[in-house]
């Protein structure tokens, strides 16, 4: 499966984007980790309180 | 030369009232009823010039299976040029038609905004301790599916089979990119156990390639002829096939590279070598791998995965930009969109966590899986679904898709201008100035024709037939210096 991802002909836009973005998107990365387990810490108190009978009560109507 | 890709999208929001009786068509009326109450003075939608049964392919079945129009629902037109109704038991805001997709994500934001100010409104009439809420999705977990579906102004000369073959790939593999990601499966026989978690909300609810339908046998390209503009030079693509976005990067993204493709097939550049064997098999199996790797086999014998598809799809709007520019969907818009695309395609290749920020069915699935790791939780569990629903709950205290970290690429002053303000570049500019200044000499408006009471017989039908006419640079002067609309009227004749 590697080899095929390999396969894809690379334009030049496509090569300078992967390198110029590496670092800019590593440390969005660690941001954005930092921030999800902020989010787990205080997700207890944002979720709804029995999730079970939440999800059994969430019926739509069919629609569009 | 490809025309404007003036576009619009229409979002079916999921509703639930919590500590009293109701059913989702009184309670999607009483939702819509509160805002315009305290909004709003109440203009009705004209029904006259629907005909949602007239098929592009060249037939109509207006008198077998035309959708049901339910004129006796609430029907209302906002100043800002957009509908919102009740639509088969859930609350539906439609944008005003907008010149580009940058437009219409601001448009779409507002609605969002539009459906919480109403459920505050509602809440506020029900009961002590009952609440009204909505939510941003497509789908209950249960096998009920509900539309965000988007439209885009198409030349009528363009062969509807041409469009038909030609997006058909895109809107397959998009789901990679705009997925708005779903924990569970909906069809019939696999189980969470089987697909814990797929890339969007709708794919197991497509069955058809091409037709009419909507609600049952969707297909992936709806073949509604129901332009609502001149029928002689325009068609509408009335697209069914999408998810309702939270992340802002995504509406962008899905609404402007839908909108460059189009103009490519409209230019006859895009090609047909991209032709899917068999598109409902393939948009499961590509909703279905969250690993990006599955290949789907295309009618020339060839296999190649989602990403791939989607990016020889961009390298060719690139080239696209090169060769012909992006007019038809605004030069700095398109542009934008390019990148983002791109930068969405290359993320996912190298490690889909780092486009978190911009693709909702990665941050969904991270934040499933992280909050499973941390209580041991296995597959099914009734808290992973919960997460799943309140990512597109719009309360802003529960909304989990506002916690993610998102990129907010909208400002709030442009989406709390748009709640009440039409754009000035399409024909909404009209229909929402004279809503604002008029509102009880407009008897009746829809897309394409606004019917005014000027005192005396007979009432007074102006007809709208072009998307881009009507605009803040046409008649804004117009409608400031007229202070009736018989006024208005007599200077439109002069």
């Amino acid at each position: 499966m590697a080899e095929r991802t390999q396969k894809q002909k690379p334009t030049p836009g496509r090569t300078e984007e992967t390198v110029d973005a590496a670092p800019a998107t590593t440390g969005g990365g660690e941001k954005l980790k930092a921030e999800l387990d902020d989010l787990l810490d205080e997700i207890d108190g944002v979720l709804e309180t029995n999730a079970e009978d939440f999800v059994k009560s969430y019926v739509q109507k069919g629609g569009q | 030369m490809a025309i404007p890709k003036v576009c619009g999208i229409e979002t079916e929001y999921g509703i639930l009232v919590r500590g009293t009786d109701s059913n989702p068509v009184s309670a999607s009326s009483l939702l819509i009823n509160a805002y315009l109450a305290a909004n709003h003075r109440k203009v009705g939608w004209d029904f006259d010039d629907e005909h949602p049964g007239s098929d592009a392919r060249g037939f109509s079945v207006d008198d077998l299976l035309a959708p049901a129009i339910e004129t006796h629902l609430v029907n209302a037109v906002l100043t800002n040029g957009a509908r919102y109704y009740v639509d088969h038991a859930h609350p539906e805001i439609s944008t005003p038609e907008c010149l580009t997709a940058r437009d219409a994500l601001v448009f779409d934001r507002a609605a969002e905004e539009i459906v919480w100010a109403s459920m505050q409104a509602a809440t506020a009439l029900l009961p002590e301790g009952a609440e009204i809420l909505c939510h941003k999705n497509n789908s209950d977990g249960k096998g009920n599916s509900y539309g965000c579906h988007e439209n885009y102004l198409v030349a009528r000369e363009v062969p509807f089979g041409r469009i038909v073959h030609q997006i058909t790939p895109h809107f397959v593999t998009r789901q990679v990119v705009i997925g708005a990601g779903k924990v569970g499966c909906e069809l019939p026989g696999v189980s969470t156990a089987d697909q814990p978690f797929q890339l969007s909300q709708r794919a197991d609810f497509f069955e058809e390639e091409v037709g009419l339908e909507t609600t049952l046998k969707r297909p992936i390209v709806n073949t509604r002829d129901e332009p609502h503009c001149d029928p002689t030079k325009y068609r509408r693509l009335h697209v069914i096939v999408g998810d309702a976005n939270m992340s802002e990067t995504a509406t962008l993204v899905k609404l402007g590279a839908t909108s460059i493709l189009l103009a490519m097939i409209e230019d006859d550049v895009l090609g047909d070598d991209l032709t899917l064997a068999n598109p409902v098999t393939a948009i499961r199996q590509v909703s279905h791998d969250v690993t990006l790797q599955r290949l789907v086999l295309l009618r020339t014998g060839r296999r190649a995965t989602a990403l791939e598809i989607q990016w020889e799809l961009l390298e060719r709007a690139q080239k696209y930009e090169r060769s012909h520019g992006l007019a038809a969907v605004g030069h700095e818009v398109g542009s934008e969109v390019l990148r983002l695309w791109e930068g969405i395609l290359a993320g996912l290749e190298r490690d889909p966590d780092s486009v978190a920020h911009q693709v909702d069915w990665v941050a969904k699935r991270r934040l499933v899986q992280a909050y499973a790791d941390r209580h041991g939780l296995k597959p099914g569990d009734a808290r992973l679904k919960a997460l799943d629903l309140q990512y597109h709950d719009l309360r802003r205290d529960k909304c989990l898709a506002r916690r993610v970290g998102l990129d907010v690429i909208t400002t709030e002053a442009e989406v709390r201008h748009a709640m009440t303000n039409p754009p000035d570049t399409t024909r909404a500019y009209f229909r929402g100035r004279c809503l604002a200044k008029w509102p009880d000499q407009i008897v009746a408006a829809n897309w394409d024709s606004m019917v005014f009471d000027i005192g005396r017989d007979p009432l007074q039908r102006v007809p709208m037939m072009e998307p881009l006419r009507g605009t803040a640079a046409t008649v804004a002067s117009l409608i400031d210096e007229s202070d009736t609309p018989a006024e208005l009227l007599a200077r439109l004749g002069a």
